[in-house]
């Protein structure tokens, strides 16, 4: 009986094959789809270890947070522009009258457990997902990582930030408090400055009327339905282009345009990526626990609309907008009847269309301006292409002063100084700053160049006394743990007795002796 | 084996087991196993108490500072193991050029230039109705679309509630008496019967300043509208339509908030500062036999900022 048992088992071990059930459901997967071959390349995909390559990877995790928490939001937020008498643990508005997605998000954040938490998160994560997109893109772009084949990854890319940032206003503007109020309506007004269609847009939009009762529930579909797919599905194109195109990678031992260094995806790249997860979701809820973000209770509801208050900047992707509308000048242009706002028009659509199309051209202009047709598989180190990493400082050096600017009024309070001189100093900074940084970056590169391998890791020299009294100085051999991307390690510099050493027939690379 | 071939990537696939490459990075596998284990563990211990804390409703930053901590170890933990427990590499994977065989490209140009071209040649009025059907449905489905969205504007922008004898009110809709007001003190009004209208008080919104007689430096036919010091203008701010909300009552300016906009409320609300392009409106008033504040009539300009259809 005993052995008929046994045999069973072995039966049915050896029907299972050599991978038992998980082999089994494979290849019944296999058998419907055809995945075993493409898997397996998938699987053994490579991903280059360079740091720089996990800022995207910071994009798409705090994505993942975004959406994590956002969904928890949906379930507690009410966009709805009509009044409700507040009644709750928040005292301070007790009693008081206001729109009831505002009293929605105050309730979420004092009567939902984790509520306030999940606000906070998901506050925090679309900062770090706009910044880490910013990043990602300057890693992209000094790298010359865009080149052809990878044009079009750039330009998904690029989109991908500017719906981030609209969504990321749009969300902001959601809990209907005192200060998104005032930001919806200065975005109404940017709509009506547009030329010829702009009133037309602004009241389809709206409904109507600034404010009127529908943007609530509209901006709410923007927010939650439609930008979302919309990302997600660009973001699946942008990793699918990844894989079907693979990495670009620095150069490097082992490494040409004809192959990819670094860790496969199975288990390695997996195991440490999964960590990469866990820890930007970490991080983002340690800030959600410890640094306040957008407290709207302390701002009050957008109940009534004459109500203000000081120091009201936006969050800090929409700093260079507010800092251009700021800075420039009060030029309205007035003729036959109509009027165009220039005063809004240049600053909030023409110099952010300017600043975007440029980077979506500029894969293009760059290869034109070089001739360039080459397939690119291998990145560029910044200073070996001084004219791209100068044009890539002036721009950000425009923007960021710009950033600046949007905080005039606290400027001038900090650091009692006027707000006349403040909007004048920041009016030439941002004409001189792109022209300076361009300058600072492109003397840099050429500094840099002119230094033999510069920013290669350096090791000790030893030196040793031989037996007939002769020094002998050698480089020594590279730590193990800092076997890396390096190539080879560099000497220190040994300056003792340089005319010596040149005077010294029996010096040779790496090996310097030196008689006494 | 030399330092050297360690670092020569190999494919990963085709290594063995007892290749160097397939070594773990850490000096130490067990010790590395041990502090992985410790990190795990702690993990495992805050998200216990993550859940612990949701239980017993405790404060938003327990709840935060549990989850962000557990995650934090978990995932210092799994980089860990990948990193250093995990084969060290470097591995390499052959790239294939994107592009096919010209054979094949041929193939794929002539199926869709003459396969398709051939078609659409071959039967030209099909093409061109098939063409002008679907750009008629377009604009037709997307201009109904778009317009039932809103209004048109009309003269929404253009007007306000602000009539003829309209008596100014504040915020609770109480009338405005000419002795409410001391010289230097300033309030937000809005037509009587509007004040409770979130869509009216959009445009109606008014600030009323009382200022000295003398300090007043009256335009041009305006020379009736400030009766007795108070001087009353569109609070929508001429750039963006921000509430002008900050009254400098030492310098006697109203100053944006949102983007430092200053105007002379001596001398019609003229910017004298930031990026306003006009004065803001002014609406005129007089004081009628009870004593009571009126606008003599609506603003004689659209209020807020600029657009196309503002002449």
């Amino acid at each position: 009986m005993t052995d008929i048992a046994v045999n069973t088992k072995r039966a049915k071990k050896a029907q299972a094959g050599p991978y038992g059930k998980v082999g089994q459901a494979l290849n019944g997967l296999d058998d419907r789809l055809g995945v075993a071959k493409g898997g397996r390349t998938f699987m053994d995909k490579i991903f280059p270890d360079h740091w720089s390559f996990m800022l995207g990877e910071i994009a798409l995790y705090s994505f993942v947070v975004l959406l994590v928490t956002g969904i928890f939001l949906t379930l507690y937020y009410v966009p709805s522009s009509s009044i409700v008498t507040y009644h709750g643990p928040y005292l301070p508005l007790d009693g008081q009258k206001f729109s009831e997605a505002y009293a929605s998000s105050i309730n979420l954040s004092f009567s939902v457990r984790a509520g306030l938490l999940m606000r906070q998160m998901h506050h925090w994560a679309c900062d770090i997902f706009v910044g880490s997109i910013v990043v990602h893109m300057c890693r992209v772009f000094f790298t010359g990582a865009f080149r052809k084949p990878r044009e079009l990854n750039w330009s998904i890319g690029l989109t991908l930030l500017t719906l981030a940032i609209v969504n990321g206003f749009i969300g902001y503007s959601l809990p209907d408090d005192l200060v998104s109020g005032t930001g919806i309506r200065i975005a109404y007004s940017i709509i009506l400055s547009i030329p010829v269609v702009g009133t037309h847009l602004a009241f389809w939009l709206f409904g109507g009327n600034f404010p009127g009762t529908v943007i609530l529930g509209r901006f709410y579909a923007i927010h939650i339905l439609i930008l979302p797919l919309v990302i997600l599905g660009l973001v699946g194109a942008h990793l699918g282009l990844l894989v079907r195109q693979k990495h670009t990678q620095f150069p490097g031992e082992g490494r040409t345009e004809k192959n990819v260094v670094g860790s496969p995806m199975f288990p390695i790249f997996m195991a440490k990526t999964t960590g990469f997860l866990f820890l930007v979701g970490g991080a983002i809820a340690l800030l959600g626990a410890f640094a306040q973000i957008n407290p709207i209770w302390q701002f009050g509801p957008y109940d009534n609309i004459a109500k203000i208050s000081y120091a009201v900047q936006p969050d800090w992707y929409m700093g260079f907008l507010d800092g251009a509308l700021r800075i420039f000048p009060a030029w309205s242009f007035h003729s036959f009847g109509y009027t165009i706002p220039i005063e809004v028009l240049f600053p909030a659509v023409i110099l952010p269309g300017i600043v975007f199309t440029l980077g979506y051209l500029w894969p293009n202009l760059e290869a034109r301006i070089t001739k360039d047709d080459e397939i690119h598989n291998l990145l560029d180190r910044p200073r070996d292409r001084p004219h791209r990493t100068a044009a890539g400082a002036g721009i950000l050096s425009l923007l960021f002063m710009l950033f600046i600017a949007s905080s005039t009024d606290v400027i001038a309070n900090y650091m009692h100084i006027s707000l006349n001189e403040v909007l004048i100093a920041m009016r030439v900074l941002v004409l001189v700053s792109p022209f300076i940084g361009y300058a600072v970056a492109y003397y840099i590169c050429k500094e840099l160049q002119g230094v033999e391998k510069a920013g290669k890791r350096k090791t000790h020299n030893i030196v040793t006394r031989t037996a007939t009294g002769e020094y002998v100085t050698v480089a020594a051999p590279m730590n193990v743990n800092d076997m890396h991307a390096e190539l080879h390690a560099v000497p220190v510099p040994n300056y003792i007795e340089d005319d010596a050493v040149a005077a010294s027939a029996s010096s040779t690379a790496g090996v310097r002796t030196v008689d006494r | 084996m030399s330092e050297h071939e360690h670092r020569e990537p190999v494919s990963f696939s085709r290594a063995k087991a007892t290749d160097p490459h397939m070594q773990p990075a850490a000096k130490d596998p067990v010790g590395m196993e041990r502090r992985i284990a410790i990190l795990f563990i702690l993990a495992f211990g805050l998200f216990a108490a993550f859940g612990a804390c949701y239980w017993v409703n405790a404060s938003a930053w327990t709840l935060g500072a549990t989850m962000g901590g557990g995650l934090l170890l978990l995932g210092v933990g799994l980089v860990a193991w990948g990193k250093y427990l995990m084969p060290k590499g470097p591995f390499v994977e052959e790239r294939h050029d994107m592009a096919s065989s010209s054979e094949d490209r041929d193939a794929f140009a002539a199926t869709i230039v003459e396969r398709g071209g051939g078609i659409v040649k071959r039967r030209p009025v099909l093409g061109g109705l098939l063409g002008a059907g679907v750009g008629v449905f377009s604009l037709v489905a997307i201009f109904p679309l778009l317009r039932s969205l809103g209004p048109n504007p009309g003269n929404t922008l253009l007007v306000t509630d602000w009539k003829k004898k309209a008596h100014l009110v504040d915020s609770t809709g109480r009338r405005i008496h000419v002795d409410d007001l001391s010289i230097g003190s300033a309030v937000t009004v809005f037509p009587k019967g509007y004040e409770n209208d979130d869509q009216a008080q959009s445009m109606d919104q008014t600030i009323l300043i009382r200022i000295a007689d003398h300090d007043i430096t009256t335009q041009k036919g305006r020379e009736t509208w400030g009766p007795q010091g108070y001087v009353a203008y569109s609070k929508l701010c001429t750039h963006l339509g921000c509430p002008v909300g900050l009254y400098e009552r030492e310098l006697k300016l109203l100053v944006c908030p949102c983007h430092q906009s200053m105007f002379d409320v001596t001398n019609g609300a003229i910017p004298n500062f930031g990026p306003a392009p006009r004065p803001l409106p002014q609406l005129p008033l007089y004081v009628d036999s009870e004593g009571y504040l009126r606008a003599q009539n609506g603003f004689d300009e659209p209020v807020g900022p600029g657009f196309w259809e503002r002449k």
